[in-house]
């Protein structure tokens, strides 16, 4: 688990990004509902300075939220002894859930089996006792029907967060997503405003089979009008989850069946990641390699083989899917020349045949080497074990790849 | 300038007209009872009473915003010949009854949303003639900057929510609406509006389901024009009833082409909305054009079929005879407003024509919000590559 450890020791160097005031962020709200005004940070994956250096960097005007009126004594302190709190990926985006559902009585969620159950991968526990059952909305089997009621519920000024039991189930609501969410901003000249949030497990599970173990990326990806982010950290989690239902766009955030047990531990503070950045995962020199959600753990235990090598990766998890973070990989592409991508999309059409085809565009002439793709196999997720393994990058391959491409 | 010179003329030759009118327009509300031609049929629920309570005032004013409508759809109808308008233009004529009777019976705090055949449905919802045909035509003035054409008007602000191309999808949408209304308890209604050929959609079923489940205020409106494109109704659904197809969720099947029995059928379903939850209507309407301009109309059905409903059930002779046998207005009262109704939207369209086109810029505006104060640059930091959030 070391491998989670670098992750959020690399990526948690925050500056507050930009406060500003949240209300202005706030649609207009009826008078029977308002919203809490508070002031949070925007965390920024920014790793050049302080790799080490505790995990906020606290301005002298009061920012912060609940947890710190209780630690009002270590205030003088520096921030290096903020302790944090340990917990799982599922229960950070639940924290992140529930913070914002107190924060703005518009929001709301829905979904199958999120109210009562508790949702099927506990994201949703115990927010149903909290704010009852209309705004956890346990709701029937018809994906279309209910991503397009969130939709219109939308339109009016709530701000759902709509979960697929599985990402894959989302594909019956393709027409929804696509056309209504993607696009009813646009086409109503900007009258309507689409905020919600669509999110669900997605990606290669163990052995699910292969209607379970989709990789809906490559699907949404050339909608236009919405944003995608996956996460891959509890912080990342968190912060990607609040961004996300505050976003007045639509978002879809990808989470990965895998990854809901990881244990990290987070800030106490509020704190958001900036939906369209990516996030520095180990700066280099030889290589650039780009992953997201499940891979960055392949990726980097590829890494402590490929260090031993004598090889010196920067891995960069791109999180924001669309749009890409191009700046942040741009400026790894003209230091290190050399360019990885590993994800779990298929080949073709993936987010990987996107971003190649965007660095080459952008960056050809910063590259020593062509850029390389490493991406699952174009075939339905095989049942059997073994099988199943192969059609994902394992790590091996991505030390071969690596070391082929820095010949 | 010849156009300002035109127009000038024309307002001093309605003047004495309109102050006619104005006279009855504006005072008299005395009530008039009007029965409505058909009985109501109904499922699950009680039928209300076919005596609808009206005024002269509201006579005279159905007949001009039925003119109204039915001369902009004709008039679209020669743009589209002039290729003014392009693409796909669903045209609303002979329908009017079920728009005006529904706007009767509502406030603009209740919500409507329906598929692309909406024009008539914008104007009602207090659109301009000027935002339809700009719009229409693709100019900046249009109610959506030109950006979304004939099947995507919406008036966010007197609770219009479109205007969409993919008929059934908006039925979830108008539940939601629907789901919304509940949660901030706005004690107002949502009419999702349909036609005979997407009440076939999987996803209506759904959302009724979601609807009847949750007591959301609802009213789910069929405008059965018994053709769904080319295909007639009793090929299309094995129960051409759709007033009966919720099941479990009660139904109205009504005369759509009799504005006030639409009326009193809305107000009804919106009183049960909002006490009872989910009502299905079911408006037995016609329309004299075809599917859409591309479509002549007369492959599928006869001409005599068209020219009998239009002789024995069109909605604004309907009015008309009403208002002459109430004594409102004279036969030549009537003529002189459709003239004045005439150059109106003349006028409205040749100021639509003279707007500009939206700006290069505009296409990019709109996609995405603005949020957090971020911006997103092309990798050298120096150029905007898009207008993303």
């Amino acid at each position: 688990m070391s491998a989670i450890l670098q992750g959020a020791g690399a990526a948690t160097s925050l500056s507050p990004f930009n406060s500003i005031d949240s209300n202005k962020l706030v649609p207009p709200s009826r008078s029977s509902l308002s919203v809490r005004s508070k002031r949070y940070i925007v965390a920024e994956s920014n790793v050049i300075k302080s790799f080490g250096s505790g995990l906020i960097t606290r301005r002298s005007k009061p920012l912060i939220a609940n947890a710190v009126a209780t630690k009002r004594e270590n205030a003088a302190s520096s921030t290096s002894s903020k302790p944090g709190h340990e917990l799982l990926l599922f229960e950070a985006l639940q924290e992140g859930l529930e913070e914002e559902m107190d924060r703005d009585p518009h929001v709301c969620v829905m979904g199958e089996d999120v109210g009562h159950y508790g949702g099927s991968y506990k994201v949703t526990k115990g927010l149903a006792d909290k704010f009852g059952d209309l705004r956890v909305l346990d709701t029937p089997i018809c994906e279309n029907a209910f991503t397009g009621m969130g939709i219109g519920a939308a339109m009016t000024g709530l701000r759902p967060v709509i979960e697929g039991m599985n990402m894959g189930f989302l594909l019956l609501a393709f027409n929804q997503i696509s056309n209504n969410c993607g696009m009813l901003h646009y086409t109503s000249g900007g009258q309507f405003t689409i905020p919600v949030v669509i999110r669900g497990p997605g990606g290669v599970g163990r052995q699910l089979g292969a209607e379970h173990s989709q990789r809906l990326e490559s699907y949404f990806q050339s909608i236009p009008g919405i944003q995608m982010v996956a996460c891959s950290t509890p912080y990342n989690a968190k912060g990607l989850m609040k961004a996300a239902i505050r976003s007045e766009n639509p978002v879809i955030l990808f989470e990965h069946v895998l990854l809901y047990n990881l244990k990290e531990s987070i800030p106490d503070e509020e704190y958001i990641c900036n939906l369209e950045e990516a996030e520095m995962v180990r700066p280099g020199e030889h290589i650039t390699i780009l992953t997201y959600s499940r891979m960055r753990y392949h990726v980097m235990q590829a890494a402590k083989t490929l260090v031993n090598k004598g090889y010196d990766p920067e891995v960069i998890d791109i999180r924001s899917l669309k749009p890409f973070d191009l700046y942040t990989i741009g400026n790894s592409v003209k230091k290190t020349h050399r360019v990885l991508i590993v994800e779990e999309c298929m080949r073709t059409g993936g987010i990987g045949a996107s971003l190649t085809a965007a660095i080459n565009e952008n960056f050809h002439d910063y590259l020593d080497a062509p850029v390389m793709c490493l991406s699952s196999q174009d075939v339905p997720t095989p049942y059997a074990g073994t099988l199943e393994e192969w059609t994902v990058v394992q790590p091996a391959q991505i030390v071969t790849a690596v070391e082929h491409l820095c010949q | 300038m010849a156009l300002s010179r035109l127009s000038s003329r024309s307002t001093a030759i309605s003047r004495p007209f309109s102050s006619a009118f104005s006279r009855f327009l504006s005072t008299d509300t005395t009530p008039i009872t009007i029965e409505t031609s058909l009985p109501f049929t109904a499922h699950l629920c009680d039928t209300p009473s076919r005596s609808v309570e009206s005024s002269s005032q509201e006579l005279l004013t159905f007949f001009r915003t039925m003119a109204l409508m039915r001369r902009m759809e004709i008039a679209a109808d020669s743009l589209y010949k002039a290729k003014l308008i392009r693409g796909f233009c669903h045209l609303y004529d002979g329908q009017e009854a079920v728009a005006i009777g529904m706007e009767a019976a509502i406030t603009k705090k209740d919500a409507i949303i329906t598929a692309y055949r909406d024009h008539c449905i914008f104007l009602g919802r207090g659109g301009s003639l000027h935002e339809v045909f700009s719009e229409l035509m693709g100019r900046q003035a249009g109610c959506s900057k030109g950006k979304g054409g004939s099947m995507h008007f919406y008036k966010k602000d007197s609770g219009f929510y479109g205007g969409h191309g993919i008929v059934g999808a908006q039925v979830p949408l108008g539940v939601g609406i629907a789901f919304a209304q509940k949660y901030s308890k706005d004690e107002a209604v949502t009419f999702v509006m349909y036609g005979d050929g997407a009440a076939n959609q999987g996803q209506l079923f759904e959302a009724l389901n979601m609807a009847a489940l949750w007591d959301l205020p609802a009213i789910l409106v069929c405008e059965n024009n018994h053709y769904g494109m080319g295909t007639a109704e009793w090929r299309a659904a094995k129960s051409p009833s759709y007033y009966k197809r919720g099941d479990y969720v009660p139904g109205l099947k009504v005369d759509g082409m009799d504005a006030f029995a639409v009326k009193q059928a809305c107000k009804f379903a919106k009183d049960h909305a909002l006490e009872k939850g989910p009502i299905l209507l079911e408006m037995d309407t016609y329309r004299y054009h075809g599917h859409s301009m591309s479509d002549p109309g007369s492959t599928y059905r006869t001409r005599d079929e068209i020219s009998g409903v239009r002789q024995e059930r069109d909605p604004i002779e309907r009015i008309k005879k009403l208002v002459l046998a109430h004594d409102i207005a004279t036969e030549k009262e009537l003529k002189d407003m459709e003239k004045e109704i005439r150059k109106e939207v003349d006028d409205a369209i040749a100021k639509a024509k003279d707007c500009p086109m939206p700006e290069p810029s505009e296409l990019f505006t709109n996609v995405y919000v603005k949020g957090f104060g971020t911006e997103s640059f092309g990798p050298d930091r120096k150029e905007v590559k898009a207008a993303l959030p």
